[in-house]
């Protein structure tokens, strides 16, 4: 069963919502640099950099990470495959690092990707944004912006569509 | 894939996931820490039974580069002096509980017999006259990286092709692609019966002309002795690359060796200095390749 959560208009608006928020939470713009978790969290992080020059006229840097290398789960009969290059070009030392993630589920996306921020330098602070979170922490993380709080169940799945990848922007709960 | 032995067995599409991810370890060693979390807590042991220092030193820092822990065995310390047997030997080593085994050996088919052997996930780091795969894959990431592709180009292979399991790894790699694949050298060095996918050049200027990338092999002096060639001065007379023909090549091309170079056998001081000449870089590739192989293998 597919039953749609977020259709294009309101996926925009959180994200307009999400952007004021960073803007006032950091008062403006200056020191922030925005951080994509592959792949949704690219394109979301971009549309959050497009949103905040709109607003304020400056280009905050949008950079690019691949957490594979550092999640907890590799194991010698597990290997994650497909992996993106990263792409941070830019200093992170003592900026303001928004990480940026479609879905936030157990938390270990988000810890592992802080460990990989952490290879790149000393952030002043790491602050995380997420369209959906869908629950079921297993490690103690939490959003500083969420789009929407969805609560589901462990066999259920969210399903982001992006425009940039599928064509279209959507949010989808499928479950069996 | 538990490991790799050699091109031979790859599929195109198993070929390009090693590219592919061959760039985002490219990106780590970019970094001022050059290091991932990856492989924590597992081992990799360096076996080398003949002597190498540039292959064995690409594949100790990607072991490191993904937080493995590395041994190091190499013939002149060890028991194989003393009449171990290749067999005992991997037995012993299987008791350390090690995960990867890399493996360099005189014998073709070496790399294969201890993959046959073992639990653990087996690289080939070169097996007698058979193959070198992460050479072949470090090239070709090499290619892809300054060139954008492999399909459509034309890459001439000069010199030793009989006895280089260089040659003999790029060539299965690049048959896999759609590509024109020249082999250059003395017809002492050429196999008799080439493949039917390959075109044969006796004469040096004639195969470099036009192609994309020229990779010269190196010439094992003792090749000299056993009548090949009747001396390395006259080899590089007539096929040592040298500044008089760098005007035969495209100036887009790009110019290759594995290493370690003879200048004055196969190529001149020119020519490694060379704009063109991308051998230094492919050190580098070398090691971002081998992560990538390393991470890619897993036991199901």
């Amino acid at each position: 069963m597919e039953k749609e959560l977020l259709n294009e208009q309101e996926i925009e608006r959180i994200l307009t919502r999400i952007t004021s928020e960073i803007l006032e939470k950091n008062k403006g713009a200056e020191n922030i640099c925005l951080v994509g978790i592959v792949t949704g969290g690219v394109y979301l992080a971009q549309r959050i950099a497009k949103k905040i020059k709109e607003t304020e006229g400056i280009e905050v840097p949008v950079g690019v990470l691949d957490i594979s290398f550092y999640r907890d789960d590799v194991s010698l009969s597990n290997k994650p495959r497909d992996i993106k290059p990263t792409n941070i070009p830019f200093s992170i030392d003592k900026k303001r690092i928004v990480l940026v993630d479609d879905v936030l589920f157990t938390g270990r996306s988000v810890r592992a990707a802080m460990d990989a921020l952490m290879d790149f330098g000393r952030p002043e602070q790491i602050q995380l944004a997420v369209l959906i979170d869908r629950g079921h922490r297993e490690l103690p993380i939490t959003a500083n912006y969420t789009g929407k709080y969805i609560p589901t169940a462990k066999t259920e799945k969210i399903k982001v569509y992006l425009k940039e990848i599928n064509g279209k922007d959507s949010v989808v709960l499928m479950s069996q | 894939m538990k490991d790799l032995i050699g091109i031979k067995e790859l599929s195109r599409a198993q070929i390009e996931e090693i590219l592919n991810t061959a760039k985002a370890f490219k990106e780590v060693l970019q970094r001022d820490i050059k290091k991932v979390p990856t492989l924590r807590g597992k081992t990799a042991i360096n076996l080398f039974f003949e002597p190498s220092t540039r292959t064995r030193t690409s594949f100790e820092l990607a072991e490191k580069r993904l937080s493995l822990d590395v041994l190091n065995f190499s013939v002149p310390t060890s028991a194989v002096v003393k009449g171990e047997t290749l067999y005992d030997t991997l037995k012993t080593i299987e008791a350390y509980n090690v995960d990867y085994i890399v493996i360099r050996h005189s014998s073709s088919g070496a790399a294969k017999f201890i993959a046959d052997h073992t639990e653990a996930s087996v690289i080939n780091a070169g097996d007698g006259i058979n193959e070198h795969p992460t050479q072949a894959l470090l090239d070709a990431f090499s290619i892809l990286e300054i060139k954008g592709r492999i399909d459509g180009l034309k890459i001439a292979i000069v010199g030793d092709i009989l006895h280089s399991r260089v040659a003999r790894s790029n060539y299965y790699l690049l048959s896999k692609f759609d590509t024109e694949i020249r082999f250059v050298g003395p017809p002492t060095f050429l196999p008799s019966h080439p493949p039917e996918n390959v075109k044969v050049y006796y004469r040096l200027r004639d195969g470099i002309k036009d192609a994309d990338v020229i990779i010269m092999l190196r010439i094992q002096l003792e090749r000299q002795k056993s009548g090949f060639i009747p001396s390395l001065k006259e080899y590089y007379h007539f096929w040592g690359l040298k500044k008089e023909d760098l005007s035969f090549v495209r100036d887009d091309a790009i110019l290759m060796h594995p290493g370690p170079m003879n200048r004055g056998v196969e190529v001149s001081t020119e020519v490694v200095n060379d704009p063109r000449a991308i051998i230094l870089k492919q050190v580098t590739n070398g090691i971002a390749t081998r992560m990538a192989v390393i991470y890619l293998l897993r036991r199901s």
